[in-house]
């Protein structure tokens, strides 16, 4: 055997070093299995317990009903709860979406290297404050400060648990879209700025255009975070499980709503029975929040793909 | 450095030097049987131009005079500044942050860095083609249709669409598929539509860096027909690494060498075949660079 030769072949230390890859192998393989299973487990339980429940209630009573009364009237429509987490995503997405796409074009096209590097650190923190924080913000201090401009509004309501959950997702929409809008080759922007653009046409007709399946994934992942948030709506939009009516939209913002959120945790912390009918409704209502944002994750995703496409 | 400035060929001793020998240039070579090069005027000139990119000087006291409606190569070994030549004429300089202009670029006689001068407006007459295709993810027509829109051109696009396309060669290949992406045309297509979306706003002016390089040689030669077509019309400034290709398309030659310095410029068969400087001559020659 050559000199060379015996480098390569296993002896004692090359075996040793083969047998730890191994083993490191081994345990990032559980890690990986590990939340695999915790997630296969979680959905099945949703399953199961969500499928009991429908045994009882059937499906089409619980989709299409109107009426959200567990305790008292034993009455378990969904449709209150939904409406109520439409209402609130939707005027969510009124806050967040323009200001983050604009909040993205300034960062990505405006902002000097200075700007940005203040920037976009202080909206990360935006979106590290506790939710809990956010909520008691929006009880405490947004609520009162509506009420200058709305005396109408209740104290617990959906316009003011809207708004600091629109604040919430902003980071989200702003630094996608701006991930999105950095991707954007220079090229392009100079192909524009050649032919007489100025920066605003830059931005809005090239650079805009060319991250927009970016854009709409940052709004998919956005909305799917306010669909699912649970402490802001829980502590600022209240319990009363009504269905929106969405031609008097003023009514149903100034006043308290329930999302499926809120409701889950209002079963929840309430002292129902483990075994009773509203404590399954728990899980049929987590099933169905579970399927919108899958839905919206899977869209998501598709966008994304497309986005990789986008330009060579 | 006084005396080197003194054998520039276009320094205020030498500028009357230049303009007969422009006068010349008729009975040189003028394939394209253009009007009497007499009438031509200075397009772009460069007065002690002098950039920087932060405390790295690209160009050193360039002085040149460009003339109207023919095709002026730029040639020199990479990194001799060409292309912060042709980006401080329209101003493109300007969207690098660390770039900084010393001295006098003027366009027509004005001062394009002058404090009143808009570089939107400027660019609106001089355009500009770059070294690698750059089509926008849109249509061929939008792309084409581009500048008149951002530039809010009174005009029959259709029209203005179809004329740039075939001032480009490139009407015949994609008038049945206007609506499709640019992005699916092939490289030399792209750049021949790079170079219809530059015609379509009507500039003065085309600076090309290396419009060609990225291109096999076929789509090479279709570019180059190109550029002698539309020195009819436009003023042409072309950045090249091909010294066949300066020889073969332009007028004028002007030879950039390390350090950002403009050491020749003058007629093209001049440049070629009987250079005023040793340094062009081992640079042309292959001896250096
Ligand atoms: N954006 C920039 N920032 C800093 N320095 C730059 C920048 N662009 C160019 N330079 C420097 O300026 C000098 C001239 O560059 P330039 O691109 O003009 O050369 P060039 O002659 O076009 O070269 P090539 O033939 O390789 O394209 C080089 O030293 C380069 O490193
Ligand atoms: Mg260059």
């Amino acid at each position: 055997m050559s000199s060379e030769t015996r480098d390569i072949v296993t002896d004692e230390t090359n075996a040793s070093r083969t047998a730890k890859e191994q083993t490191y192998r081994a345990i990032f393989l559980a890690c990986g299995i590990l939340s695999v299973l915790t997630t296969v487990a979680i959905i099945a339980t949703l399953f199961s317990d969500a499928l009991t429940f429908w045994s009882e209630v059937p499906i089409e009573d619980f989709l299409l009903g109107t009426n959200w009364s567990p305790q008292i009237e034993g009455s378990y429509g969904v449709l209150p709860l939904v409406s109520a987490t439409l209402l609130i995503t939707f005027g969510s997405a009124v806050v967040a979406l323009p200001i983050g796409v604009l909040t993205a074009i300034y960062l990505s096209e405006y902002a000097s290297d200075r700007t940005r590097s203040i920037l976009k650190p202080t909206l990360e923190i935006l979106a590290g404050v506790p939710t809990v924080v956010y909520g008691f913000f929006a009880l405490v201090y947004v609520t009162p400060a509506l009420g200058t401009i709305f005396p109408s509004i209740s104290t617990f309501n959906a316009l003011s648990a809207s708004l600091v959950v629109g604040i919430m997702i902003i980071p989200m929409v702003s630094s996608i879209s701006e991930d999105a809008m950095s991707a954007v080759p220079d090229s392009l922007r100079q192909a524009s700025y050649g032919l007489g653009a100025t920066k605003f046409e830059v931005s809005t007709t090239v650079v805009v255009p060319a991250a927009i399946s970016g854009i709409f994934s940052s709004f998919i992942l956005a909305l799917s975070r306010a669909i699912g948030e649970t402490m802001i709506v829980t502590i600022a939009a209240g319990s009363n499980a009504r269905l929106i009516d969405p031609l008097d939209p003023f009514s149903a913002f100034l006043n308290s709503v329930e999302p499926m959120t809120a409701a889950m945790i209002n079963i929840g912390k309430s002292d129902v029975d483990p075994g009773s009918l509203t404590y399954k409704s728990l899980f049929a209502i987590g099933l169905t929040l579970f399927a919108i944002t899958f839905v919206m994750n899977v869209v998501s995703n598709l966008v994304a793909e497309r986005y990789r496409e986008e330009y060579e | 450095m006084a005396s080197e400035t003194g054998t520039e060929v276009t320094d205020e001793t030498s500028t009357e030097a230049s303009e007969q020998s422009l006068l010349g240039t008729t009975e040189v070579a003028d394939d394209r049987g253009a009007g009497p090069v007499a009438s031509t005027e200075t397009v772009i000139e460069a007065r002690h131009l002098d950039v920087f990119y932060d405390d790295v000087q690209a160009l050193q006291d360039v002085n040149i005079e460009i003339p109207e409606k023919q095709v002026t190569a730029m040639i020199g070994p990479s990194g001799c500044g060409k292309s912060t030549f042709l980006r401080s004429i329209n101003r493109m300089n300007d969207l690098v942050d660390a770039a900084r202009i010393e001295g006098e670029l003027l366009f027509r006689g004005k001062n394009v860095y002058d404090e009143d001068v808009d570089p939107v407006a400027l660019r609106r007459k001089i355009g500009m083609v770059f070294q690698h295709p750059n089509p926008f993810p849109k249509s061929i027509f939008d792309n084409v249709a581009y500048g008149l829109r951002v530039q809010d051109m009174d005009v029959d696009e259709q029209q203005v669409v179809e004329e740039s396309l075939k001032k480009a060669a490139l009407w015949d290949e994609v008038k049945d598929q206007l609506d499709q992406s640019a992005l699916d045309l092939s490289g030399g297509q792209q750049q021949r539509l790079c170079i219809a979306r530059a015609i379509a706003v009507d500039p003065e002016v085309i600076l090309m860096d290396e419009p060609a390089s990225a291109l096999d040689p076929i789509a090479t030669s279709k570019i180059e027909d190109l550029i002698d077509d539309l020195a009819e019309d436009y003023t042409v400034v072309i950045v090249t690494h091909n010294m066949q290709q300066a020889a073969r398309i332009s007028d004028k030659t002007a030879v950039f060498l390390t350090g950002g310095e403009l050491v020749e410029f003058d007629d093209t068969e001049k440049i070629f075949e009987n250079p005023e400087h040793q340094r062009v001559e081992d640079y042309i020659t292959g001896k250096f660079g």
